[in-house]
């Protein structure tokens, strides 16, 4: 198994951290990851993404061009990385600011109006974990148990106790994904 | 410290690696891509546990004039920039080889000339490995591939360096020093004791026991005579670290029809390139680099005699793939691809540069 997976939004909506916690979680699974974010100017003020890798090998080039799977948070990145997705694969979207919708036939497509719930509950700040949920609910690549270790490991000790949260966060986002467009 | 599983990005794997083998100090200035390093040093704290020194300095020239007044002690001490950084602190590095001090530097490559980009390039090869600063000197140049091998080679660097008294670089680039993957953490290393540094540094101004003369700690020589003796020695102990101390992976080289020639990170994404490349039947190898400063002269040109051509990636306009025309005597086709300026190719453009470039 080898999960290739771009995750991309505005800076600010827990895209790095996210991948993080995924990566994470597989560590905890024994799995081989990598995280390769982008850091550069787009970063300080606009767009932000990650490049995460889940896999039962060595993983060879932690840069990638084709994904497996695409969760996508604003336009921008929808018309990024839209192109990027490989034949057969997954794209996930908020439907949140999306003017155009995503066009691809030969793809699995997603929706997910975790914006919008998030807000509805009160749990923006974890805004991040019910799209995590989504993405979990369709390809489960990482058990519960281990997404519990993998958020213990990349939350620091004083928050700790928003784990509860995160974790229903991410059960809220198994809840509301809907497809789009599926093969 | 003990052994541990972590995830981690490459420039805190530097800094960790520095706390874990047991460093006297670290003297650096701030620049993106490498700015984890001195954070998470400032974040461990270090003084408070092994009593490493760490401290912002005013620039990248004072930080290297620092590492020289502080290894020339024999302590074990270090710095890191990026290019711009590094382009700074070249009289430094030509001083410290010239006087024979072991330190270690780590650059963490950006997009060039000047202030560039603050993306990951592969462009400094030249200045590494061809001088940088004025002189006849070398810097054992260790260029890691992933985060593990960040925090390995802090290790194996110190090694080097008081084996051979000699400035170690470690060329790394923003890719792999952002990227998170992966790492075994090793024990602590203690910091050598002042027993232990006079025995392993005995050259070393530490003070003036009664029974020798005066430690001198110089690159300055007025007697061209002597400067020459002393030049034949640092050629010398260059000569034996290419005899003994190079370092190179070959996979997929045995029958390989085609060979992508690479370091660092451009050598994860050819390393995926291959794996495509033998997807479609193709025969490619892969000859990944350790050591750029020894180059693997022998064991390339070896490797080659069994190939049809070799494509060298690095990101940058073409500064090893010189290197590797002159190891392998321009008995096969060897031509460059790259993209720079702080764009990283993909693995499918390494295939496609691979077909059209040597394969076609």
């Amino acid at each position: 198994m080898t999960e290739e997976i771009i995750i991309a939004g505005f800076g600010g909506q827990g895209v790095l951290s996210m991948g993080k916690i995924l990566a994470y979680s597989g560590v905890m699974q024994d799995k081989e990851v990598s995280w390769m974010p982008s850091y550069g100017p787009e970063m300080r003020g606009g767009t932000a993404n990650v490049s995460v890798i889940i896999s039962d090998e060595r993983i060879s080039s932690p840069i990638i061009n084709q994904f497996d799977t695409a969760i996508i948070l604003n336009q921008q990145s929808l018309d990024k990385f839209e192109s990027s997705v490989k034949p057969g694969g997954l794209l996930i979207f908020d439907p949140n600011g999306i003017t155009h919708n995503p066009t691809r036939k030969d793809i699995n497509i997603y929706e997910i109006a975790a914006t919008a719930k998030a807000q509805e509950m009160g749990i923006s700040k974890v805004f991040n974990m019910v799209v995590l949920g989504g993405f979990l609910k369709l390809k489960p690549i990482v058990a519960p148990e281990f997404i519990h270790k993998g958020l213990e490991k990349s939350l620091p000790e004083r928050h700790h106790n928003l784990i509860p949260q995160n974790e229903e966060a991410i059960e809220v986002g198994k809840g509301i994904i809907k497809p789009f467009h599926t093969l | 410290m003990a052994r541990e599983l972590k995830l981690m990005k490459g420039n805190e794997a530097i800094a960790r690696a520095m706390i874990a083998s047991g460093t006297d100090g670290y003297f650096g200035y701030p620049i993106t891509p490498q700015s984890e390093v001195m954070e998470t040093l400032m974040l461990e704290k270090p003084w408070e546990t092994t009593g490493m020194t760490v401290l912002q300095a005013e620039s990248e020239m004072a930080s290297i004039n620092m590492v020289y007044g502080g290894a020339a002690t024999g302590k074990k001490v270090a710095t890191s920039s990026s290019s711009p950084g590094i382009s700074l602190m070249q009289e430094g590095l030509t001083y410290l080889a010239g006087a024979e001090i072991p330190c270690l530097v780590v650059n963490v490559m950006r997009g060039g000339p000047g202030l560039g980009t603050i993306q990951p390039s592969q462009s400094d090869y030249f200045q590494s490995v061809k001088g940088g600063g004025h002189g006849d000197y070398q810097l054992y140049t260790l260029a890691p591939a992933s985060v593990q091998e960040m925090y390995d080679f802090v290790f194996d660097a110190w090694d080097i360096a008081f084996k051979y008294r000699n400035p170690v670089l470690i060329l790394s680039d923003g890719a792999i020093g952002q990227c998170m993957e992966k790492l075994y953490t090793r024990d602590y290393v203690p910091r050598w004791t002042e027993e232990e540094r006079r025995k392993n540094a005995p050259w070393g101004t530490w003070g003036k026991p009664a029974d020798r003369n005066h430690n001198i700690i110089t690159s300055l020589e007025l007697d061209s005579g002597r400067q020459e003796i002393f030049n034949l020695k640092l050629q010398a102990k260059y000569a034996e670290m290419k005899e003994k101390e190079v370092r190179y992976e070959a996979l997929n080289c045995e029958d390989a029809d085609y060979i992508i020639v690479a370091y660092g990170s451009s050598s994860r994404i050819s390393m995926k390139a291959m794996q495509m490349a033998r997807e479609k039947g193709l025969k490619v190898g892969l000859f990944r680099l350790i050591t750029l400063f020894p180059f693997p002269t022998k064991q390339l040109n070896e490797v080659s005699k069994k190939c049809k051509g070799i494509l060298t990636v690095e990101m940058s306009a073409g500064q090893m793939v010189e290197d590797v025309r002159l190891a392998t005597e321009c008995r096969v086709k060897v031509e460059h691809f790259g993209r720079f300026g702080g764009i990283i190719p993909t693995p499918t453009e390494v295939l496609e540069a691979l077909e059209n470039k040597i394969i076609k």
